[in-house]
């Protein structure tokens, strides 16, 4: 039986880059960030106040893919088609001022819709997630 | 894109702003009061709009921000005294009793067990990740 969800891969394009906009940007906490293999980095972060949910930031890198894949695939995250999760907030407008005074890309300002009021914003790398308030 | 407007919008964009100077001043004498002055409010009605949005009153907040921030420095090893004075708290005392009612252990405590942690981790780093990726990347050939 399914119990939980625990990790989640999310493609970056560099791991630096993305641990600096995951945590200084969003708050979220460095779990682990291990060296691997010759010249591998294990990098996940958790949302505030969900310690147990892993969001492996994964590079897209040599690797992992062929160099063909590797285009393909940085091609397809930097141009915005994967939308990775959404995120909750107590206060959506107070959240949507402070993460664009950080310099965090909004493609939707927080707007109203049937399931509450939501916004969409891009990581570093070109992922994208709504943030909402559902109440 | 044009902003969008919403009601109290310059509301949240002061208290957004007193936030954010305690994310990056917390280090510093913060005089709250001043905070409150800057942000255009009467000091009550600061505390009681800031405590709205964020569950907190700016002082509980700077104390969760300090230590945040004091458990960030013992995760990298730095000394109790040393972190105790970077993060912004005057005594030893109140820095020991503030991070033991916030995390439930003394800071000493908790930079053993980080230390800890962190040096079983060195040794054996396959132990923390799922098989399954390490296998992906080969990591667990020999």
């Amino acid at each position: 039986m399914i119990t939980k969800l625990t990790h989640v891969n999310v493609w970056v394009i560099n791991q630096d880059s993305a641990y600096d906009f995951y945590t200084n940007k969003l708050g979220f906490k460095v779990k682990l960030d291990l060296p691997m293999g010759q010249d591998g980095r294990w990098l996940t972060v958790t949302p505030p106040g969900q310690p147990d949910l892993e969001l492996v930031l994964f590079p897209v890198s040599r690797s992992v893919f062929s160099g063909e894949t590797i285009d393909s695939l940085k091609h397809l995250v930097q141009s915005g088609t994967f939308g990775v999760a959404v995120l909750t907030c107590d206060d959506i407008f107070a959240t949507y001022e402070e993460l664009s005074a950080k310099g965090v890309e909004f493609s939707k300002p927080p707007t109203k819709e049937f399931y509450g009021t939501e916004a969409i914003f891009k990581d570093d790398s070109g992922n994208w997630y709504s943030l909402a308030q559902l109440t | 894109m044009e902003g969008p407007q919403y009601p109290k919008m310059y509301l949240y964009r002061r208290l957004v702003q007193a936030k954010l100077f305690i994310d990056t001043h917390y280090a510093e004498p913060i005089d709250l009061d001043a905070i409150a002055d800057e942000a255009a409010f009467s000091k009550f009605h600061f505390i009681k709009q800031f405590k709205h949005i964020y569950r907190k009153t700016p002082h509980q907040y700077l104390i969760a921000v300090r230590v945040e921030k004091a458990m960030q420095l013992l995760n990298d090893g730095l000394p109790v005294t040393e972190v105790c004075y970077s993060v912004g708290f005057e005594s030893l005392g109140s820095f020991s009793s503030l991070f033991k009612r916030v995390t439930g252990i003394t800071p000493s405590t908790y930079l053993a067990r980080q230390q800890a942690l962190k040096a079983h981790q060195a040794s054996a780093p396959l132990n923390y990740i799922p098989g399954c990726f390490a296998e992906k990347k080969g990591w667990l050939k020999k």
